[in-house]
């Protein structure tokens, strides 16, 4: 048995109301231990207000060299974009 | 460096034409400027070259806590002691980063350990070198840090992901060491004549292990070229090296200290110092095991895994243990 400590990914939410954000990934027994050890390693200078841990053996990730097909039912769809519709000037703003 | 002489398993770099499709894309990816991610596909030789040079730059920040830890004790004031602590401990966070960075490459933590503990793998050089006064803590900060943002600040922008992004954390961390090592030195020079002379001693002994940092010149060197084909590598250790001096010599003379090279002439023409050449047969048997401190530093490094295995078994033990009861808990006892 490997008698390595479990990896896990770190998030923290920076002090303005954002996201949770990935930063970084570390080794704890357990979750506790992770939250301690996330906060000595990635928030030494007051960098976030609430930290999340997983464990990373729990992210299921999509496929980097499927990211074509993954991705592709966007690309055709550029009316998504406000920018695909022409507003005459004399309408302005909108 | 920090990482020095990183091989590249290679024996010359391939044209585009040389290469398989897969390889070719992945070269034409890098020469756009895009960053690799873990899971994407590489050249082994790129992932291995990786592998060795980032876990050297972890092992070199983890080691390299060992020569101020000397002198936590034994800071002149609780401020000193404090702010060098936490200096110390962003080494300890900086080594973290990298061998996060380095796992993606799919090497385990343990087997990194294993590598710098049976002598497999290197660390920086200059963490061979004894600490002998206060003065030294200031010169590793001001020097040795120095040497360190030179070569870091272009690897923020190096070809794989999460190592430019640990990059982009040390490098924001790294300033405060730089300065905090000049603050010492800037105090000590306006002291008593012998704490003055200790400074100028510090600088004697730390100059030439600082620029054989950056190791010899590699400007024939294919490993140096295939690491800067891959954008692992951006600038030749002679660059960094220049910069380092020019940068550092204007410093040293604000101190009113005299930089131990008889050699060292500002040139006009190429507008930067003339210097002489590091001894480089001392830095080769450094390398080689064979400096001042290898031996105290393995050791330092050896005796603390082994004795903290207990430790790490022991939480790892309770963490299964309380697994084990918060899923095998009834639901209601009552």
């Amino acid at each position: 048995m490997s008698s390595e400590w479990p990896l896990w990914e770190v998030f923290i939410r920076g002090q303005h109301g954002l996201n949770h954000r990935h930063v970084g990934s570390l080794h704890a027994p357990d979750a506790e231990m992770a939250i301690h050890n996330a906060r000595d390693v990635y928030t030494r200078r007051n960098e976030g207000v609430s930290i999340w841990v997983v464990r990373s053996t729990d992210i299921t990730a999509s496929t980097p060299s499927e990211k074509g097909p993954l991705f592709d039912p966007a690309n055709s769809k550029v009316y998504r974009h406000p920018t695909f519709f022409d507003v005459p000037d004399e309408v302005g703003h909108m | 460096m920090y990482a020095q002489m990183v091989k590249t398993d290679g024996t010359r770099v391939k044209s585009l034409d040389d290469m398989e499709p897969e390889e070719r894309a992945f070269q034409q990816r890098i020469e756009a400027g895009q960053k690799i991610e873990p899971k994407e596909w590489m050249p082994e030789a790129y992932r291995k070259t990786l592998v060795r040079q980032i876990s050297q730059h972890a092992h070199s920040e983890i080691v390299g806590q060992l020569p101020e830890g000397n002198w936590i004790t034994r800071a002149p004031t609780l401020e000193r002691k404090a702010i060098l602590l936490a200096k110390v401990q962003d080494e300890a966070g900086h080594g973290l980063y990298l061998y996060c960075a380095a796992e993606t490459l799919g090497i385990s933590r343990d087997e990194m350990y294993e590598q710098l503990h049976s002598g497999k793998a290197k660390y920086s050089s200059i963490f061979n070198y004894p600490t002998l006064s206060w003065a030294d803590i200031g010169a590793i900060g001001w020097l040795v840090d120095g040497a360190a943002i030179m070569n870091q600040v272009p690897l923020q922008r190096c070809s794989y992901g999460p190592y430019a992004r640990a990059m982009v954390r040390i490098c924001k961390e790294e300033s405060f060491h730089q300065r905090q090592g000049f603050d010492i030195l800037a105090k000590m020079v306006k002291g008593t004549p012998a704490q003055k002379a200790m400074v100028q001693d510090a600088l004697d002994r730390w100059w030439w292990p600082s620029l054989m940092m950056f190791g010899p010149s590699d400007d024939a060197s294919v490993h140096s070229a295939q690491s800067m084909a891959w954008k692992i590598k951006q600038n030749s250790n002679d660059e960094l090296r220049q910069k380092f001096v020019d940068q550092t010599v204007p410093q040293a003379d604000y101190l009113g200290l005299t930089v131990p090279d008889p050699e060292l002439k500002w040139n006009e023409t190429k507008g930067g110092y003339d210097f002489g050449e590091p001894d480089w047969k001392e830095f080769f048997e450094v390398i080689a095991g064979n400096g001042l401190c290898n031996a105290e530093r393995l050791g330092a490094r050896r005796k603390a895994w082994d004795d903290g295995a207990w430790f790490r078994e022991g939480l790892l033990a309770h963490a299964a243990k309380a697994e084990a009861r918060r899923t095998t808990a009834p639901a209601a006892a009552e």
